[in-house]
Formats: structure tokens, C-alpha cells, sequence
């Protein structure tokens, strides 16, 4: 009797250590990065490269929830990365007296427009397969980039081929540090939801799992429109990061560079998304600072290099199937949900 | 805002003339980029067809070809058919060599590992292509070959340039069509694109015939790139890409793994974009260009002269 309730003090005592652990490690990069911020260490470029960083994580985390976890290559993530951003640029700027309350209207409608868009390109592409579905979305990331070119034709606020000016800058880091936060957590959530179980299910083998009940379509559908609407608050957040878009910056090429991130980073692995996102930002962004011209160049040509020689050494990427530990589940957490489902 | 205007003012000066020929020519011009289209388009449907890749790195093979013929032309001043010939033989090498370093050892990986490792190549081409020391990022003119004239049949313009590119366009089609259909080797590869195993077990060397389609593919690119730097004289090293997603979109419309189809769907996709550029907005033909293959892949996956696969459990 008491043995017993030894354990069961010891496992509980285990949980609420990584929880403790998750939560001090969240608040001391939090307090680490405002200090240096607030001290004047980072200059204003530095901030932006920060926290475009945290952005680029926040969608190549939805890429890796559509094809590191539920297996539908996806080429058009910058489409719905560029809808998001649009959408909410067009309403904080029409809202502009309205202060960060407009944000917030912006955010939330950008979420339902991107959603539903996702749903209705999705649910008839989802039946297609691999790179052919890779090959309908880039199509559908063409035709979004080209419509982006054309939008001052309807709503001449979107400025079209010229670009749209004078979005208020909203994005400071505490915000985009929660909802970087908040990414991780959904994410991290999802995948060990019974949603992301059929999810993975579907990665593995879709007609196997089709044969053992899984609604495929069904499950490809939510992964994807989830997936979408992480780039499109990523694209909000950009939107009022630099307050100025071009339909160039959600080009077919962006998509690749998220999904560039995501196999870097190995398919199916957060913590390898946010490494490998983080990493690679500062070795763009941030080495054009430091390296002069001449080398700086090279750095294009040397990353797809990289790229074809981990396909060839690891085609699943580097971090795949490794995760940080307080990301993973405790161990008592899944038996209560198999046991549940059983 | 300058070009919309010109625009306007050229499509008017041809409806002076009349609606009817102002029609035909635009099926000329379409027919022109048509023709380019279709010698990209035969790159990727072969490749596909044999090793089941989506070649992206084919329309960057295009655009090297036209660099190679631009050094040819521009610095060596080489007469035009040498200068096709240097590009051909130039983008051959390349392509067997990318499929030698690049694709071989992805034989047996997942079909996307290989679709991945393809888009870092195509990338690698467009980034290297555009390093000062190699072909440089900037936009260079076009030498052309010969004085540009234009002939007038009935009430329609056609230029020399554009026969050149009917002419060498057809040409090569119909010497593609032979080896395929009439040689030992064209043999070969039908058997391997066919069934890779039994064609094994004849004797037939996989590697090479595999080998011998990139190479084919990427030479027939070379010369698309040569007669587009000379239909529309202006290179720069991005320019393979959208050119080689709309041949890509061709070969999938014509029905992939098929060569007619290929040059059918090219035709159509050429035209097409002419047409709507010419009638219905110019910066609006990319969307139409790909919401056809949108349509085509949800409709009919298999194209207009493909053959169907049965999905194998």
C-alpha cells in the first residue's frame, strides 16, 4: 500500500518538474532577450532578425504539422503566409484609429479567412498524392502570388505590384515571443492529440490506415487547414513587423525556404523546426552584417548544397523523430489515453 | 503603369487591322512559345516516364542552355547552328551528371526525398549560375543570329526568327520521335520506362538508357533555351523557372510520360498564354496557366494522352 503510493508520489513528482522546467526555461530566454533588448545591446536590426526568426519558426511549424506530421507535401505555404498577412494589413490599416484593438480584429479575421480558404483548396487537392499534391499547391502559390499582383485592380488599399505601404507596427517582441510560445504549445498538443495520432497514421501509410478506420480525407483536411493558419499568423506578424508587403515576399521560392527549414530541421520533430528556423535565419539575415559581399553570395549556393546532401545521407532530415524533453509526453499521460481509447 | 498603356496602344493599332488577323497572330506568337515549351516539356515527360522524378532542376538546365549559347553566340561568334549544337552537347553533359551525382543514389528513397533533392539542385544552378565569376545575376541581351525580318502572308506578320523556331523545334521533335520509336535504344528505354525490372532481366543496362534519357532531355532544353534567348532576347539566371514550371504543367496537361502528349500540351499551353495575355491581362497569365493544371490534375490526373496507373496496395 504504501509502496505503491510511493511510486505514484514520485511519478507525479516527475510531471510537475518538466513542467516547472518548460515554464523557467520560457521565462528566462523571455528575460535574457528583453534584457539585452531594453539595455541597448541588440540594435533595432537585431530585434527584427529575432523576431522574424520566432515568425519563420511559427510557420515552418505549421509546414511541419501538413508534411512532417500528416505527410501531404505542401508547396504553397507562403500563399497562405502572404493571405494572412494581407488580409490583416488591410484591416489594421483601415482601422488605423483604432489602436491595437484593430490587431486583434485583424488577427482574428485573417485566421477565418486563411482557414477557410485552406479548407476549400484543400479538401479537393488532398486526394491527390505526393508530388503531384506538391505540384498543385505550388500551382495554387503561383496563382495566389499573381493575384497578390493584381489586387489593387479590386481593393486598390492592397497596392498590388507596387506594394502596400503604411501597415501600423504592431509586432513588438513580447508579442511575438507569446505567440511563438503559443505555436509550440498547439503544435506540440496536437500531435499527441487523437487528431495528430490519425494525422501520423496517414504519414506512415494512408491506405493502411483508411483500412483500419481512419477518415483520411478527413484527418488530411484538419492537418492542412491547421497547418495554413499557422502561416497565416506568422504572415500577420510580418505584416506588422516591417509595416510594408510585396507580393515578391510570398513567392513560390519563400514556400521552399520554409520547407527547406522543415527538412533541415527532420520531418516530424519541433524542436528540430525550431532550430533548424532559428538557425537558418541568422545565417541569412544575420551574416549580412558580418561577412563581406563576395563570400555573402556563396551562402545561397552552399545551402542548397547542404540540402541535397542531407537528402542523400538522411532523406528524413537531420532531427527527425528526436525531440527535446519537454516536449514530449509524459509517460503516464499516454497509457491514460490509450487506456481510454481502449 | 507606362507598359499598360503601350499595351493598349499596340493591341489597337491590330484592331485596326482586324479582329480575325489580329487573332491568327497571336496564335503565331503562341504557337512560338509554344514550340519552346514543348522542348522543355519532352525533357521532363521522359524523365518522368523512366524514373518516375519530376525534374525541377530541368527548367534551370534551359537556362544554362541559353547561357551556353549566348557565350557561343556573343563571344565566340560561332555561326547559329554550331552555337545549338555547343548548347545541346554542353546541357547533355550537365543533365547526366546531375542525374549521376544527384538523382542515382535517391533510386530507391521515397519519391519526395528525390522531388527535395531536385529542387536543391535547381536552386544550386540559380544561385551558382548567378555568382559573379560563373554567368553573373544581371540581365544580358540576347545576340541574335541574323537581321530580324519580317514576312507578310495574307494580313499576318511572321518573322524569321519565328520560322527558325518552328523549323529547329520541329526538327528536333521529329529526330526525337525517331530514336524513340525506330532505334535500338529508343527501344531500351520504352522497355525501361515500361517495367525497370524485366527490362534488367533482358539485358538491357538500366544505368545507361537512364543516363541516355537525361541526356536527351536536357540537350532538347538546351536548344529551347538557344531559340528562346532568341525569341525574347533577354537572359538572367533566374529565368528557368517559370518557363520550366509551365513546360512542367504542359507535360501533366498532355498526359505525362507521353511524348505526343507532351508536344500537344505544350502547343496548348503556349497558345493559351498568348491568347489570354492578348485578350485578357498580361500580368493574369500565370494564373491561368496554372489554374489549368489545377483543373487538369483534379479532373483528369492522367492528361489528355496519358495512360492510367493502378494504385497498388
Amino acid at each position: 500500500m504504501t509502496n505503491k503510493f510511493l511510486i505514484n508520489k514520485s511519478k507525479m513528482q516527475k510531471i510537475s518538474d518538466k513542467k516547472l522546467i518548460s515554464f523557467v526555461i520560457i521565462i528566462t530566454i523571455f528575460i535574457l532577450t528583453t534584457a539585452l533588448i531594453s539595455s541597448g545591446f541588440l540594435n533595432p536590426y537585431w530585434i527584427q532578425i529575432i523576431q522574424f526568426a520566432l515568425i519563420i519558426t511559427i510557420s515552418a511549424l505549421g509546414l511541419n504539422l501538413i508534411y512532417g506530421y500528416t505527410g501531404q507535401f505542401s508547396l504553397g505555404h507562403a500563399a497562405f503566409y502572404g493571405i494572412g498577412a494581407y488580409s490583416s494589413a488591410l484591416i489594421t490599416k483601415t482601422l488605423h484609429n483604432w489602436g491595437f484593438f484593430s490587431f486583434i480584429i485583424g488577427l482574428i479575421t485573417a485566421i477565418i479567412i486563411v482557414g477557410i480558404i485552406a479548407l476549400f483548396i484543400g479538401l479537393p487537392i488532398l486526394r491527390l498524392k505526393s508530388d503531384y499534391l506538391g505540384i498543385a499547391t505550388l500551382g495554387f502559390g503561383i496563382i495566389v502570388k499573381v493575384l497578390f499582383d493584381n489586387a489593387d485592380a479590386v481593393i486598390p488599399g492592397l497596392g498590388g505590384s507596387r506594394g502596400m505601404l503604411g501597415i501600423p507596427r504592431f509586432t513588438v517582441f513580447p508579442l511575438t515571443y507569446l505567440f511563438f510560445i503559443i505555436a509550440i504549445v498547439v503544435i506540440r498538443n496536437f500531435v499527441y492529440s487523437d487528431i495528430g495520432r490519425s494525422c501520423i497514421s496517414i504519414r506512415e501509410d494512408d491506405i493502411a490506415a483508411d483500412c483500419v478506420g481512419v477518415n483520411t480525407t478527413k484527418y488530411k483536411t484538419i492537418g492542412f487547414v491547421f497547418g495554413s493558419i499557422f502561416a497565416g499568423v506568422a504572415g500577420v506578424l510580418y505584416a506588422h513587423l516591417y509595416s510594408f508587403l510585396h507580393p515578391s515576399n510570398f513567392d513560390f521560392l519563400k514556400s521552399i525556404d520554409v520547407l527547406l527549414i522543415v527538412v533541415l530541421g527532420g520531418l516530424g520533430s519541433i524542436s528540430g523546426t525550431i532550430i533548424a528556423a532559428i538557425a537558418w535565419t541568422f545565417l541569412l539575415e544575420g551574416l549580412r552584417v558580418v561577412l563581406p559581399s563576395q563570400i555573402l553570395d556563396w551562402r545561397l549556393v552552399i545551402y542548397p548544397l547542404v540540402l541535397i546532401i542531407i537528402m542523400l545521407i538522411k532523406p528524413m532530415g537531420i532531427g527527425s523523430g528526436m525531440e527535446f524533453g519537454f516536449l514530449k509526453p509524459d509517460d503516464n499521460e499516454i497509457s491514460k489515453k490509450d487506456l481510454k481509447q481502449v | 503603369m507606362l507598359s499598360r498603356y503601350n499595351r493598349v496602344d499596340f493591341r489597337r493599332f491590330f484592331y485596326i487591322i482586324s479582329p480575325m488577323s489580329y487573332f491568327l497572330q497571336q496564335l503565331i506568337n503562341g504557337l512560338q512559345l509554344g514550340f519552346v515549351y514543348a522542348l522543355i516539356a519532352l525533357g521532363y515527360t521522359m524523365v518522368y516516364g523512366i524514373v518516375r522524378l519530376i525534374n525541377f532542376a530541368h527548367g534551370d538546365v534551359f537556362m544554362v542552355g541559353a547561357y551556353f549559347g549566348f557565350y557561343a553566340l556573343a563571344l565566340y561568334h560561332l555561326p547559329f547552328p554550331l552555337a545549338l549544337l555547343f548548347a545541346m552537347v554542353g546541357c547533355a553533359i550537365l543533365g547526366i551528371t546531375i542525374e549521376r551525382l544527384a538523382y542515382r543514389p535517391l533510386r530507391n528513397a521515397p519519391r519526395i526525398s528525390a522531388l527535395i533533392t531536385a529542387m536543391g539542385v535547381s536552386l544550386f544552378l540559380e544561385y551558382f549560375s548567378s555568382l559573379k565569376f560563373v554567368f553573373g545575376p544581371n540581365y544580358l541581351a540576347y545576340p541574335r543570329p541574323f537581321e530580324v525580318c519580317t514576312y507578310q502572308i495574307g494580313s499576318v506578320c511572321i518573322s524569321n526568327i519565328q520560322i527558325l523556331v518552328f523549323g529547329v523545334a520541329i526538327i528536333l521533335l521529329i529526330l526525337l520521335q525517331f530514336i524513340v520509336q525506330k532505334t535500338k535504344i529508343g527501344m531500351a528505354m520504352r522497355a525501361v520506362s515500361y517495367d525497370k525490372d524485366t527490362a534488367k532481366l533482358m539485358g538491357i543496362n538500366v544505368d545507361f538508357i537512364i543516363s541516355f534519357t537525361f541526356g536527351i532531355g536536357s540537350a532538347l532544353a538546351g536548344a529551347g533555351g538557344v531559340l528562346y534567348g532568341i525569341a525574347y532576347p533577354q537572359i538572367h539566371p533566374f529565368m528557368g523557372i517559370m518557363p520550366g514550371l509551365k513546360a512542367f504543367v504542359a507535360a501533366v496537361l498532355g498526359g505525362i510520360g507521353s511524348i505526343p502528349g507532351a508536344m500537344i500540351g505544350a502547343l496548348i499551353m503556349g497558345v493559351v498564354e498568348t491568347m489570354c495575355s492578348a485578350y485578357i491581362s498580361s500580368t493574369m497569365r500565370d494564373a491561368f496557366a496554372f489554374s489549368i493544371l489545377i483543373i487538369v490534375l483534379l479532373v483528369k490526373p492522367t492528361g489528355i494522352l496519358g495512360k492510367r496507373e493502378t494504385e497498388k496496395v
